[in-house]
């Protein structure tokens, strides 16, 4: 195994060269953690980088493995402040209104990964959407199994896709509201269902149920994770 | 003459042959299909989110009802996330068990699958064969878990808990049972989980021939898949196929030989690969996968005889200390506490890791910021693009070959909506 994985470092490299000189006239940035590439393109250059990365004989990313959008709004906010809340007790510890950046320009995020089978490799792909009305290319015409996947970001984010053929919902419920997956969407929802026996239907009504944290997030400050400065193992992380 | 029009037919959300809640929408021009349009969605419950708001080890049960024929093998993809995250690795004796039971859940599901396909298209006693053989891998499963299906099995780090020594045994006569039937059951059931395992995988070749004396020459079965939903390998590749999808189509790609993860890279098997693309080619990729998988099991149960050693890693931080310490070692207790009430935070950064499950590349996307909680996790479902595929598959097909199409398309509604 470890000569396995000696090799899949070595193509990573060349993975990595090869994107950073092709890709560092188009103003992207490449990012190489935990053994994987991501690859940072602005929104305007995504399609002729999607198009080199299928065809150009380098890359060859023949397949679309996978799309999805990412809300970057409470990125890095923590529901419990470590620090104060051994004085104050759980209850009052929790923080259940985050500070969301709603209208951060890198708020929405559209991540594509894709495969090469020809030369056994892997990229991540990262376009910023914008805050506040997300819109990307859409990569259809590149490839073709993006059609659901950006039905899905669309549905879930709200991020629109330029070009798609049919942007319709696909995962929620017919004539739903909002979009569940961002940040400021309750995990309970906005509206219940329920079976109405005077009008003899179901019927649709505010959720009665007030959200909850049952685990708080918490961000801990973690030696063993911070980067290159010092490798000290700490005993009490 | 009377003017001809174009019909929409509604199939499902309730059919016997939609595979769950599949609702599709299909334009006909007489008993031709114009277009499909599946409606999707009937089924999510929004995993994603839910993982969001919970400590990355309680999702893991999440997992098992993504694709609900395949459940280690979904948990397997999650697990790989956060080891790879935390930059943690399960001890060689955890990465065999994995990949036995990787190989378990993969018959589990092609026998589902081949169950379901051939009930689908008029084959009825296969349902029943396959269902007899299923019966005993959910039963390795209830032993190794104490759960038939959901088993949450897989932790970061390693396994639950070593393979049992005893196999479960059935108990005394009932009404329904005799003492000498019980008896019979019991046979293979003397030893330990790898016995019965081993004493499976010598059995189950010759329960793949009956299947295959069953189908693969059946006129009526190659009436109605052969030719029936070809996928060129260009189209295969452009669609997003993967697993048995793409092999069927003739292209030769298996992520435990070509990105080899658990034990894959030291046991031996082969990739078949279909020629055709067609929905006969795909039944036979299928089948002799399960044969593969039976090659593998064997491989595997000889290797956890030879060998034995501990099954998770000895980090508290990511793996619960043992019960006994637990009782008087106050460091332990904390572990213990901080470890089911908390979690554990992983570093900030954003993996992917995929394993070849049953239907395909099944993968997990985890964000996260360096909390408890993943910040996104995506579960990358094969069956999701597979059925987008279903609308240019049944083109010009016959309403018939749409549920044959839907059958090799092996789809869960369990990943498919998440």
């Amino acid at each position: 195994m470890a000569t396995y994985s000696l090799t899949r470092n070595a193509r990573l490299d060349t993975l990595a060269t090869a994107v950073r000189e092709r890709f560092a006239e188009f103003g992207c940035d490449l990012l190489d953690e935990f053994g994987e590439l991501t690859l940072i393109v602005p929104v305007d250059r995504l399609l002729e980088v999607a198009w080199i990365l299928r065809d150009h004989a380098d890359f060859r990313f023949e397949q679309l493995i996978d799309l999805c959008g990412v809300d970057y709004a409470a990125f890095g906010q923590s529901e419990w402040e470590t620090e104060e809340a051994s004085n104050t007790g759980f209850g009052r510890g929790v923080d259940r209104d985050l500070d969301l950046a709603v209208d951060d320009p890198k708020r929405f995020a559209v991540v594509y990964h894709f495969l090469s089978l020809a030369h056994n490799r892997r990229l991540r792909l990262r376009v910023y959407a914008g805050g506040d009305q997300p819109m990307v290319d859409s990569v259809i015409a590149v490839w073709a199994t993006a059609n659901w996947f950006e039905r899905e970001a669309f549905d879930l984010y709200g991020i629109l896709f330029r070009g798609h053929p049919d942007l319709r919902r696909i995962l929620t419920d017919y004539g739903f509201i909002g979009y569940p997956f961002r940040k400021d969407f309750p995990l309970s929802g906005q509206v219940e269902m329920r079976y109405d026996p005077e009008q003899r239907r179901v019927v649709y009504q505010p959720v009665s149920i007030p959200p909850r944290v049952l685990v708080p997030k918490v961000i801990r400050e973690d030696s063993r994770y911070v980067k290159a400065e010092d490798g000290k193992e700490s005993a009490n992380a | 003459m009377p003017e001809i029009r174009n019909y929409t037919l509604n199939f499902g959300p309730q059919h016997p042959s939609a595979h769950g809640v599949l609702r599709l929408v299909l334009e006909m021009d007489g008993e031709v299909i114009e277009r499909a349009d599946p409606h999707i969605g009937l089924l999510h419950r929004g995993t994603e989110k839910l993982a969001e708001s919970k400590p990355y080890n309680q999702s893991i049960g999440y997992m098992d009802r993504l694709d609900y024929v395949s459940m280690m093998c979904n948990e397997h993809g999650y697990v790989r996330a956060i080891e790879k995250l935390l930059g943690v690795e399960a001890p060689v004796r955890a990465q065999y068990i994995r990949t036995l039971f990787d190989e378990i859940t993969r018959i589990l599901n092609h026998l589902m699958w081949l169950g379901a396909h051939g009930l689908d298209i008029g084959a009825m006693s296969i349902f029943l064969y396959c269902f007899r053989e299923r019966e005993d891998l959910l039963d390795c499963y209830e032993a190794v878990s104490g759960a038939r299906l959901h088993a949450t099995y897989y932790r970061p780090g390693g396994v639950y808990r070593d393979l049992p020594d005893r196999m479960p045994q059935y108990q005394g006569s009932s009404k329904w049972h005799s003492a000498k039937t019980i008896a019979q059951r019991n046979d293979a059931r003397q030893g330990s989980l790898l016995d019965f395992i081993d004493d499976f995988a010598d059995r189950f070749p010759a329960h793949v021939d009956e299947y295959e004396t069953l189908l693969t020459d059946n006129r009526i079965w190659k009436q109605r898949t052969v030719g029936i939903g070809v996928v060129s390998p260009e189209r295969a590749l452009q669609l997003g196929f993967t697993g048995p999808m793409l092999r069927g189509s003739g292209v030769e790609w298996d992520l435990r030989k070509k990105q080899p993860y658990a034990a894959y890279g030291e046991v031996d098997f082969d990739i078949p690969v279909g020629v055709n693309g067609d929905c006969y080619d795909r039944y036979l990729v299928r089948m002799e996968e399960m044969r593969q998988s039976n090659r593998i099991i064997k491989q595997c149960v000889q290797w956890l005889r030879d060998n034995s050693g501990p099954v998770a890693i000895d980090d508290h931080k990511v793996m619960p200390p043992k019960r006994a310490a637990v009782k008087d070692d106050m460091e332990s207790l904390i572990h213990h506490f901080k470890l089911f009430t908390e979690g554990y935070c992983t570093p900030p950064g954003e993996v992917y890791a995929a394993v070849e499950a049953p239907k395909g590349e099944f993968g997990c996307y985890i964000v996260s910021d360096g909390a408890n909680k993943p910040y996104r996790l995506k579960v990358r479902a094969p069956g999701f693009p597979h059925l987008a595929a279903l609308d240019e598959m049944s083109r010009g097909h016959m309403l018939a070959d749409v549920v044959a199409i839907i059958g090799t398309l092996d789809i869960v509604f369990g990943e498919i909506d998440r």
